[in-house]
């Protein structure tokens, strides 16, 4: 038997995807992450930090929910991973309290981060408020003008938000626009990226830190079920971060099916999609190499979601290499399909979910379980930032 | 021997120029080429516009936004290039990102770069091991040069790796920054530029970013071969177009 196969090799490579495809300019601030990270997250007083601070501060471990109405609905026995109860309303800050962490035993004092609906902008400025670090978040124009309300979370929480002008003035420009502070200031800046993407360590470190979502959801259906394992995890991918941490423990258990959902927006052949995995050809994309949206000529193109969260032009390359090995089962959800199913999950257990997460309530009319099939979904965030968006569509 | 290591070999500070293909105009790659040879400049680098150029300031973005706009491409940029070897034997540089070349198939990128008469390639985010793993024969089948860049926080040990590595030149950024002009170098970079000096390197280095007029240029080439200037070109371009070069090439010549 062979491990770790859908795990990142030492040079940071999934299969032929990942590695650190960067400018010199760059060299020495991942290489000081990455001769560093493994040796830090293994320090006890890193990992007791890590966890207490999850526990008392972030409310861990979030409740491994068995939906009843849904089980009934679709035939199954469905559990939520409620991540939409962590505090800031999704997983996101699973991996910013460890970056945060990483930051200060490398010495840095100053945080930059990329952000796009700023769900990972409110999470960096959570926890630099929580630490009395410097703060600065790139966030597109366009995403701004439409993101108001994170905007100001992130302002009043001490952070200064930067607008990304350059591109498409959305997600992959501010990421851009992050690369480059870095670059501006290799000494005393450590980059929070927000997502599995970026050069190596970034995706393993960020799956790492998100890895704590499985490590619960094994003992937390041991207990209710009497075994670790689900027939089926399930996620929305954008870039993949809350993915990778739902898949993190059953990656090299083949036992378990693994399911990644994606925005097809207005339909995968629409020209308005985030498909990734359908859309996409092998590319580079901020130092990784992925599959990724792109002109004939190599020029990165602009995707569209409902959800500002999954509309990234690449994905981590670690679902790169679980759907190009097949490992994982990738399904296109539209948008109308997504905002159907964010409904149906509100009126049937009363949880209104993130957009993003609507996305994985809609595979039941692409695929058919077996009625003693557990599945596990993982509930990445809430419908409090999106009611304005469901307000809009549904006409409420 | 390569147009460019037969350039290194000639006494005087080298100036080399960066500008980006099809910008102002779609049609303004060759005349710019044109116009920087009969300047006197000792070395081009055409760049290939990229939509995401991440170690680039807002000059050269623009630049870039501003070709793609235009209607810029890999394929077209080649067919420009037809016959740029009878016109002249100035250097020539393609520096770009990787992913187009990628795209457009490397081996394939190769060899047009050797039919049109390319010398080098500058691709910043291809890592030497990358390079050295899966693409060096390709580049030293099609007598093109890579160029590995170096910056003030390089350790040592792996600026020798690239020396090592490198068969052209070294490209030795200013400071730690994207492109763009700055207003002069401090004593840190000066004391960076007498660091890499004194490593007696097999290599020539030439210095780019930050570099814009007379009193750059001297600071930058007071230990190196040559230097490069990027945004300033640009920016003169924009502002007076082509007939600026001239004018632009001689206030950089001149003595400080």
């Amino acid at each position: 038997m062979k491990m770790n196969r859908y795990q990142a090799d030492e040079r940071g490579y999934y299969g032929e995807f990942g590695g650190a495809f960067i400018p010199e300019m760059l060299y020495p601030n991942t290489e000081e992450l990455r001769q560093n990270y493994l040796r830090i997250m293994g320090e006890p007083d890193f990992q007791e930090e890590f966890r207490q601070l999850l526990r008392d501060y972030v409310g861990r471990p979030t409740p491994l929910y068995f939906a009843k109405r849904l089980s009934e609905k679709f035939k199954a026995r469905i559990y939520l991973k409620r991540e939409d109860l962590c505090h800031t309303g999704a997983h996101k800050v699973n991996n910013t309290i460890g970056q945060i962490l990483m930051a200060k035993k490398l010495g840095k004092s100053r945080i930059i981060a990329e952000t796009g609906a700023g769900q990972h902008g409110v999470a960096t400025a959570t926890v630099c408020a929580l630490m009395g670090m410097e703060c600065i978040v790139y966030m597109g124009e366009v995403d701004i003008a439409r993101q108001a309300p994170n905007v100001a979370r992130m302002k009043m929480l001490g952070a200064e938000v930067r607008p990304a002008r350059s591109g498409s003035r959305t997600l992959k420009d501010a990421t851009n626009e992050a690369i480059r502070d870095w670059i501006n200031n290799p000494v005393n800046t450590h980059y929070i990226i927000g997502s599995v993407v970026g050069p190596h360590p970034y995706p393993d470190m960020v799956a790492r830190f998100q890895a704590v979502i499985s490590e619960e959801i094994k003992w937390q259906l041991k207990e209710k079920e009497g075994k670790e394992d689900p027939d089926y995890v399930v996620a929305c991918v954008g870039g993949g971060s809350n993915a990778a941490g739902t898949y993190y423990h059953y990656l090299d258990n083949e036992q378990v099916g693994i399911i990644a959902v994606e925005a097809a927006g207005k339909g995968v052949d629409s020209g308005e999609s985030a498909a990734t995995s359908a859309l996409g050809k092998v590319g580079i994309i901020h130092g990784s190499k992925t599959l990724l949206m792109q002109t004939g000529d190599g020029q990165i193109t602009e995707p569209y979601s409902i959800s500002a969260g999954l509309d990234y032009p690449g994905v981590g390359p670690m679902h790169a290499h679980l759907y190009k090995s097949g490992r994982a089962d990738f399904i296109a959800i539209t948008d109308d399909e997504a905002m159907a199913a964010g409904l149906m999950v509100s009126q049937l257990e009363g949880i209104i979910p993130a957009i993003e997460t609507s996305h994985a309530f809609a595979i039941f009319d692409h695929r058919t379980f077996k009625p003693d099939d557990i599945i596990v979904i993982n509930l990445s965030g809430r419908g409090d930032k999106d009611l304005q968006t469901y307000i809009d569509y549904f006409k409420l | 021997m390569n147009r460019i290591q037969e350039k290194m070999r000639s006494g005087h500070k080298l100036l080399s120029i960066y500008f980006t293909a099809g910008y102002p105009k779609l049609e303004d790659t060759v005349p710019v080429i044109e116009a920087l040879d009969e300047a006197g400049v000792d070395m081009i680098e055409i760049g290939l516009p990229f939509s995401d150029p991440l170690a680039d300031g807002p000059t050269i973005q623009a630049s870039s936004t501003a070709a793609l706009k235009n209607g810029m491409h890999t394929e077209l940029l080649f067919r420009q290039l037809k016959g740029i070897r009878e016109k002249t034997d100035i250097p020539l540089i393609i520096m770009g990102y990787f992913n187009p070349v990628l795209q457009y198939g490397v081996e394939a990128f190769c060899k047009k770069c050797r039919e049109v008469g390319i010398d080098g390639l500058i691709l910043p985010d291809l890592p030497l091991d990358v390079y050295q793993e899966e693409y060096e024969p390709l580049f030293k089948a099609n007598g093109l040069l890579n160029v590995f860049l170096i910056t003030p926080q390089t350790p040592n040990e792996r600026i020798r790796k690239i020396d090592e590595g490198s068969d052209g030149f070294i490209y030795m950024v200013s400071s730690a920054s994207t492109t763009g002009a700055r207003d002069g170098f401090g004593p840190e970079q000066r004391a960076y530029f007498e660091r890499i000096h004194s490593m007696g390197l097999k290599n020539p280095q030439i210095v780019g970013f930050g570099i814009s007029n007379a009193d750059t240029f001297a600071q930058a080439t007071t230990h190196a071969h040559g230097a490069i200037i990027g945004s300033a070109f640009i920016k003169m371009l924009t502002e007076d177009g082509k007939t600026g070069i001239a004018p632009f090439i001689r206030s950089i010549r001149k003595s400080p």
